[in-house]
């Protein structure tokens, strides 16, 4: 019955929005490149990647790794003498684990992540991990998932990482509120803040902020997403008996307020009771959202597929910040978790799944856009063929989540196109 | 395997993209996973540039391996000739894709096409970026010229006598991400133009195709980075007995003993020989009084081969700086940087590791640090003044303004980078003069803005190490209230000097006389 009604619901939405799909040459991050941030989440956790010195390069490029002194990442890289034979490649790994080790005694967590030279070769890093748990019991954990290039894109790298940590989850029946995603800590403790005040009390997150202080879950778990990209994630939520509430993702006033309705529905709370906390808020981001939206209204939108945050912001920038919207990229669409989302987009939103980049900078150009949400890759170029670019990798290290970071969400897209009028002004030719 | 938290150098396919993004008319089809797209942003962020790199990536993902990844190749191959229309293909693949083994520069050469195609091997698991710029350029040369090489007559560098024109010669070797290498190349253009010397071709940056089948108009070439050009130059001095230049015009020295190498291969009678003393101001700046503290300041070098070797001899034969420690991340390079380093009396360190360059700065105990972006970090929190003389690039070694590190400019450029960040001589004195005046605030900054160490803090975070040092030092309290009236610039090396000192003769406590004692051996 359910599956029925759920299955002409999702026909509904394709007929209300155009769906696309394209395949070819993308150009996209990796699920590496979650590291960045999930290594801030938890700092007593260290990311070992077992790849090759181009993934090194990878994370060292994006995250500008040399403000560390020592960072809590790093590449254990395959050598050639490693691809002769598997078993001298584990030995060579348990070789670096164990340095690692002595030289950081203070890891709680070491994730071992794969990455596509890793995959390829099938380096078998489960029963890696599995061995390493026996010897460092009680001392350091071992988990493994892929991060690799041939299997994820970007964000997805946390849902690999967040995916394997569940079987380390103790059960418990106690009915609790999850959080599930990385957010910035004040971010979260603003949402646990307003959460206690609608009377939930009991309010965890994952990932935690300790690696070691994983949150119990069991059949009156209910799972509220922070994040749009936890697809693996959500299934095994799912298969531990986790209740998934359906919402839309706290981006912008809108959804935000959704995310707080439906989490207090799951909670049998009085809709009135949600409206009486956070009015005062969203009147005090409607005025904080009004001079980027003078900005930003009218202004013709342009997002290249990376974070899978593309729909949750199109739906912000459109509805709150009447901005119009050509096309939306995204790197992956799960269309069962993003259905409260595609429900809020206007008619027929062109959706494109996938990416054959050269095809998609074409009608990028065609179409004349005033802002175009793309990768660090493709930023300059545009900018210097006259079109106005954010980076997308900014979503993911800056706190957006949430009614009170609505205004700042909206700022990081109104900031470029403000910069260009100051910069294109007349008075440059004056004298 | 080997454990590494940050690297010197990327793949060796990112220094084929190098070699790429510096010319015009070049793509380059590189069989890659999606994740490999990273590297463009080292071109459009770091170099700011306004063009993508020309390059496609073939981005297969896993459930593709099971399928014909080849077919992917060649789709990929035709739509980006058809698509950019280049007058040389590059064909490669990434550590991933060299796994898998398509041999993507055969597919490439069996599909028909009417333009060069120049299959790149580049092993990603033995070598590293440099040698893959260095073997791409090679790669490209070769493939543009073989055909030219029986036909050509061996080049004389004497030639331009016969023909009856100026002397030309290439430079090769320049590129992006290279250290400064935009700025170089018009050094060096100027410098040999006013010497009479034309240049034919630069190469790879801003070369096409056509530009390297030019390179055999030039009478010599002068190999300006050798990490990117030397086997170029080679294969040209077999193939056509080109003759090429070793000398690296970086400081005055340098400069003008490339000039008279450039003036001898080419038998150019070099006419203004008096001048060239004259032409930079980095003699005179460093004779002038002001520059006397310079003397014997200890300094730290640690970059690529060719801009770590250059900064030694400047640093010890034109600022009279004293070198205490040199090394390089080029195993390349390694056996050029092991013989200046046995001139100097220092042992070479040769690595990629950076945790092991910081340990050596530490124990070199330098006044100064000429290093990479990542010596930079290492010595700031050591609080050592540091400068940027070498790769792996950063947003501000693309600096808006003309900085040349190569001729007499780049002898101006190096003065000015290298002592700023040093107290200046004037602004020592006078604090040695007032440190007792009571206006006198103890962790004074110089104008400069760089922080100095402030007593209370230096004294309390080494108070731990100072008890349990492995040397089983102890200092005393009369040792340590001297210390603090060291001033605190110096505190630090005459801290390291006494330890030193006491443990050398087996003294277990340091008081105020012992601290006099170490003053007046060491001095």
């Amino acid at each position: 019955m359910y599956a029925s009604l759920n299955y002409k619901f999702l026909k509904f939405l394709m007929s209300k929005v155009e769906f696309n799909k394209e395949t070819g040459p993308r150009e996209v991050f990796c699920g590496l490149t979650s590291i960045v941030w999930l290594h801030r989440r938890m700092p007593d956790a260290f990311f070992l990647v077992v790849g090759s010195r181009t993934c090194a390069h990878l994370i060292q490029s994006a995250a500008g790794v040399m403000i560390f002194a020592e960072p809590r990442f790093g590449t254990a890289i395959l050598e050639e003498k490693d691809l002769a034979g598997l078993a001298d490649a584990h030995e060579e790994l348990d070789r670096v684990v164990n340095d690692l080790i002595a030289r950081r005694p203070e890891i709680k967590t070491l994730f071992l992540v794969g990455s596509c030279p890793s995959e390829v070769i099938k380096l078998d890093l489960a029963t890696v991990a599995e061995k390493l748990n026996k010897r460092f019991l009680g001392q350091v954990r071992f988990v493994n998932y892929s991060g690799s290039g041939i299997e994820t894109t970007f964000t997805q790298g946390e849902d690999g990482a967040l995916k394997a940590l569940i079987p380390l989850m103790e059960s418990s029946n106690e009915e609790k509120l999850l959080l599930v995603g990385t957010l910035a800590n004040n971010v979260e403790d603003r949402f646990k803040k307003i959460f206690r005040n609608l009377g939930i009390s009991n309010i965890e997150s994952f990932p935690p902020r300790q690696s070691t202080e994983l949150p119990k879950i069991g059949k009156n778990t209910k799972v509220l997403l922070t994040q749009p990209y936890l697809s693996d994630t959500v299934r095994d939520l799912k298969h531990r008996g986790c209740e998934i509430i359906s919402a839309p993702f706290p981006l912008g006033i809108e959804g935000s307020t959704k995310w707080f309705l439906a989490a207090a529905k799951a909670f049998k709370i009085n809709e009135l009771k949600v409206h009486e906390i956070i009015s005062p808020l969203i009147n005090r981001a409607k005025l904080a959202l009004e001079s980027h939206k003078e900005i930003l209204k009218g202004k013709r939108l342009f997002l290249l597929p990376e974070s899978q945050l593309e729909i949750s912001l199109a739906r912000f920038l459109h509805n709150e910040c009447e901005m119009d919207l050509i096309e939306v990229g995204t790197p992956y669409l799960n269309r069962d978790l993003m259905k409260e989302e595609i429900n809020l987009l206007p008619d027929n939103t062109k959706i494109v799944e996938g990416q054959h980049v050269e095809k998609q900078l074409d009608r990028v150009r065609e179409s004349n856009p005033d802002l175009v949400v793309c990768g660090m890759g493709l930023a300059n170029p545009l900018e210097a063929e006259g079109i106005s670019t954010k980076w997308s990798i900014e979503m993911v290290f800056s706190p957006i989540h949430g009614i009170d970071q609505a205004a700042d969400l909206a700022g990081l897209f109104s900031k470029p196109l403000r910069r260009n009028q100051i910069l294109t002004t007349k008075t440059l030719v004056t004298h | 395997m080997e454990l590494t938290l940050w690297t010197y150098e990327g793949p060796p396919h990112v220094g084929a993209m190098r070699i790429a993004s510096s010319m015009k008319d070049i793509h380059y089809v590189l069989h890659a996973p999606q994740g490999d797209t990273y590297a463009d942003l080292l071109f459009t962020m770091i170099e700011r540039r306004g063009q993508r790199p020309p390059v496609t990536y073939t981005t297969f993902q896993a459930r593709d391996l099971g399928g014909d990844t080849a077919e992917l190749v060649k789709k990929n191959i035709k739509e980006a000739v058809e698509r950019f229309k280049p007058k040389t293909l590059l064909v490669g693949e990434s550590c991933t894709a060299e796994l898998i083994q398509d041999q993507p520069g055969a597919l490439a050469k069996g599909m028909g096409f009417n333009i060069p195609i120049v299959n790149l091997e580049l092993p990603a698991y033995s070598k590293k970026e440099n040698w893959g710029a260095s073997e791409t350029f090679y790669q490209l040369t070769r493939t543009l010229l073989r055909e030219k090489v029986s036909s050509s007559e061996k080049i004389s560098p004497l030639r331009w006598k016969e023909l009856g024109r100026r002397p030309k010669v290439n430079i090769l070797g320049p590129s992006l991400l290279g250290f400064r290498c935009r700025d170089d190349v018009i050094e060096i253009q100027r410098i040999l133009s006013e010497q009479g010397i034309d240049t034919n071709v630069v190469a790879p940056l801003g070369a096409s195709p056509d530009d390297i089948e030019r390179l055999i108009d030039a009478e010599i070439n002068i190999c300006l980075y050798p990490e990117i050009a030397e086997a170029s130059c080679e294969w040209l001095k077999r193939n056509f007995g080109m003759e090429y230049t070793n000398t690296i015009p970086i400081g005055i020295k340098n400069t003008i003993e490339f000039i008279n190498e450039v003036h001898n291969k080419l038998d150019l009678p070099l006419t203004n020989k008096e001048e060239l003393e004259h032409k930079s101001k980095l003699p005179w700046y460093s004779k002038s009084v002001d520059s006397n503290y310079l003397t014997g300041k200890r300094v730290f070098i640690f970059g690529d081969g060719t801009h770590a070797i250059a900064a030694a001899k400047i640093a010890k034969e034109e600022l009279g700086f004293e070198v205490v420690g040199l090394g390089t991340y080029s195993r390349e390079m390694a056996r050029q940087v092991r013989a200046t380093a046995k001139d100097l009396n220092v042992e070479a360190l040769i690595t990629n590791n950076y945790l092991e360059v910081e340990d050596a700065m530490k124990k070199a105990a330098p006044e100064l640090v000429l290093g990479t972006q990542m010596e930079r970090h290492s010595a700031k929190r050591l609080g050592i003044p540091c400068s940027v003389i070498s790769t792996p690039m950063h947003v501000q070694d693309v600096p808006a303004r003309y900085s040349p590190q190569m001729g007499w400019e780049g002898a101006n450029v190096i003065f000015d980078d290298w002592v700023h960040p040093l107290m200046m001589g004037l602004e020592e004195h006078l604090i040695d003069m007032f440190k007792h005046d009571f206006e006198f605030v103890d962790g004074h900054q110089s104008h400069l803005g760089h922080t100095a160490t402030p007593t209370k803090d230096f004294l309390k975070s080494d108070e731990k190490k100072e008890k349990n040092s492995k040397e089983g030092i102890i200092w005393t309290e009369s040792g340590r209230a001297e210390l603090t009236k060291v001033p605190f610039f110096v505190r630090g090396k005459v801290k390291t000097n006494t330890e030193r000192y006491a443990i050398s003769r087996g003294i277990p406590e340091i008081s105020d006389e012992t601290l006099y004692d170490a003053k007046a051996y060491f001095s």
